[in-house]
């Protein structure tokens, strides 16, 4: 399950994902992550079953989390399964089905963004942005 | 045994022509044999779906009164060509709006055309005694035209190089996104649905022959723009009337940091009429090979680094350099498969009709780079010749005398055989001034990543690297990678004033 972290570095460098991991016990693979000055973003993916001692643990320390789901639109009507998508996706998100139709596993995505701006039929969006 | 061009016209308008899409054809040779294949089969379909730069549309707008004489004419703010007669018009597919730039083009106003939406028209005009009105804005649909005709000097690629990039920096080409070190491969054209890899000598595709075009019925010109068949890269030139086409078939594209272009569906109808038509119309992926492009190389010839074929290209995993490389089809298969199967459609309901080349394509000739009288500057011309340079070994307090003394910024590094190791640059040694902490030597603050040019190189790629890479000088270097001289932002002052703004 992948979790969308985000938090102030206001209060001091706290190396809040490392103690998460050390509280838990929980294996965090962090995917991406973009942090400044100021505040900080990371993408990161845990078991399932993990997932809201995770969550309840970085709150506690002050971070926003929001669980990932589908996170990516594809536009049926602009798509033409020309797969310039398939292989510069890092998580491989894109494949074809035995009909050469472009299969999207949203699940995958990390939000890296690639996809949305290459597609040369702007098809790819990500949710509540279309 | 040989069929006529009339016996298998004669089958279609019957409705009991035998059609097959180039797909199936392999198979049905492979399993009848190429004799009974060419008594069992009368028509081949062949279809692609891509992006089709060379494309565009002749539009006749009807006069306006008072008449213009439109000399300038933009839809939805793209440029069309208006040099033809009072209005015509001819809108490219890659011609970007004033307004939107590469989001929206030619391509998308043929697309919205197409799809039934309107279109501002906006003409001037000095004015003339026949032709008095100067300016003029209306807003048009497909159907207002008199004439919207595709006319498309270069489409349907008989095959496509796919394309690489060996740098370290993520390119954007009409390829589409190249990722750093061989990151990925991409390609296009549909292999053995490729109209003219059925055909590839062109004995039956040529002047006059019927086609799909972007949902229409339509007709092969001739030989298209570019065209090189001897060397395995033919091209046709195509038409069709827009107003008969479909948005299914017809898409604009923008390929992103490149700019706009058109997705097309083209097919053509192959009559099997001997046994040659057979053997050409059963080619498949495995026989068609392209090169792997470097387009990290920014030269005309790029090399090639491994050569594959469609059925390699279409895995999805192609090994390059020995590793493991994933592919993107830039065109889309599913569609042409659309197209071939459409085609077939047509035919067997009696729709279209096939015909023989009235003028043949020259299957031999081959496409010639552009001759240029006049050569670009080349590093050569514009660098300074003076090297000041430092060894590894110094003291970055030397380097500092050094910089003072040649009043320069940059300082190149050298090797005692003379060879270019790194870079110092007078911020590297303000920086160790301050934090003296890496050490007292040269070679403990120096940037050993160093970008060069060569003296050979054109001025235009060495600025593209001082830009890129955000530095304003770069080392002239010779093959052994010895330091010749340097190019720096100021030298590019050379080029104002000089022969070269002639």
């Amino acid at each position: 399950m992948k979790l969308l972290v985000t938090f102030s570095r206001k209060e001091g460098k706290k190396p809040i994902i490392a103690q998460v991991v050390r509280d838990t016990g929980v294996l965090i693979n962090v995917e991406r992550a973009l942090i400044d000055s100021s505040e900080g973003e990371a993408l990161i993916d845990i078991p399932d079953e993990s997932c809201r001692l995770v969550k309840e643990k970085l709150e506690g320390m002050g971070a926003a989390v929001r669980i990932l789901e589908e996170e990516l639109n594809l536009d049926e009507a602009e798509c033409v399964d020309c797969g310039a998508c398939v292989s510069i996706c890092p998580q491989e998100v894109f494949s074809f089905d035995g009909n050469w139709k472009l299969r999207m596993e949203g699940k995958k995505c990390v939000l890296c963004g690639r996809c949305i701006e290459i597609c040369p039929h702007r098809a790819l969006s990500r949710k509540g942005e279309a | 045994m040989q069929k006529s061009i009339d016996q298998i016209n004669e089958r279609i308008r019957d409705g009991n022509a035998r059609v097959v899409t180039a797909e199936e054809m392999p198979r049905i040779v492979a399993d009848l044999g190429e004799k009974k294949a060419l008594a069992e089969v009368d028509v081949v379909t062949t279809g692609t779906f891509g992006a089709m730069c060379s494309s565009g549309a002749f539009l006749n707008f009807g006069h306006a009164d008072p008449p213009i004489r439109m000399e300038r004419v933009w839809l939805n703010d793209v440029e069309a060509y208006g040099g033809l007669a009072a209005v015509d018009a001819y809108i490219g597919a890659t011609q970007q709006s004033t307004t939107r730039e590469e989001n929206y083009g030619g391509a998308h106003v043929i697309e919205d055309f197409i799809s039934g939406r309107s279109v501002e028209l906006r003409a001037i005009s000095r004015g003339t005694d026949c032709y008095p009105r100067r300016t003029i804005t209306t807003e048009l649909l497909l159907e207002n035209l008199n004439q919207a005709i595709m006319c498309n000097p270069r489409n349907g690629y008989q095959r496509y190089n796919a394309a690489s990039n060996t740098t370290d920096r993520i390119l954007h080409t009409y390829m589409g996104m190249l990722l750093p070190g061989c990151g990925n491969i991409t390609y296009s054209g549909s292999g053995l649905l490729n109209p003219i890899s059925n055909d590839p000598r062109f004995r039956r595709i040529g002047s006059g022959v019927p086609a799909f075009l972007g949902g229409a019925p339509g007709m092969v010109i001739g030989e298209g723009t570019q065209a090189s068949p001897g060397s395995g890269f033919g091209t046709l030139m195509v038409t069709a009337d827009m107003k008969r086409m479909n948005p299914e078939f017809i898409r604009a594209a923008t390929m992103t940091g490149y700019g706009v272009t058109l997705y097309i569906g083209l097919g053509i109808p192959i009559p099997v009429l001997d046994l040659e038509t057979v053997r050409s119309t059963a080619v498949r992926d495995e026989d068609i090979w392209v090169d792997v492009i470097d387009y990290g190389i920014p030269t005309r010839s790029r090399p090639s680094l491994s050569k594959v074929n469609y059925a390699q290209l279409k895995s999805g995993v192609v090994e390059l350099r020995g590793e493991e490389v994933r592919t993107s089809p830039l065109s889309s298969f599913r569609r042409a498969r659309v197209v071939a199967e459409e085609l077939k459609l047509w035919i067997q309901g009696g729709k279209m009709t096939l015909a023989l080349p009235t003028r043949r394509i020259d299957s031999e000739k081959i496409s010639q780079p552009m001759h240029e009288t006049v050569q670009g500057p080349r590093v050569l011309e514009i660098m300074d010749r003076r090297v000041i340079a430092i060894g590894e070994g110094e003291a970055i307090r030397t380097a500092a005398q050094k910089l003072l003394k040649g009043e320069t910024n940059h300082l190149p590094v050298i090797n005692e055989q003379g060879v270019l190791v790194g870079i110092v640059t007078t911020y590297d040694i303000s920086k160790a001034v301050v934090n003296p902490a890496k050490g007292p030597l040269v070679k403990d603050i120096m940037k050993r990543k160093v970008i060069t040019t060569t003296s050979e190189e054109p001025v235009d790629i060495a600025v593209q690297k001082l830009e890129r890479y955000n530095i304003s000088a770069l080392p002239v270097v010779d093959r052994e990678f010895r330091v010749i001289g340097m190019l720096t932002a100021m030298d590019l002052g050379k080029l104002f004033g000089g022969r070269w703004l002639k």
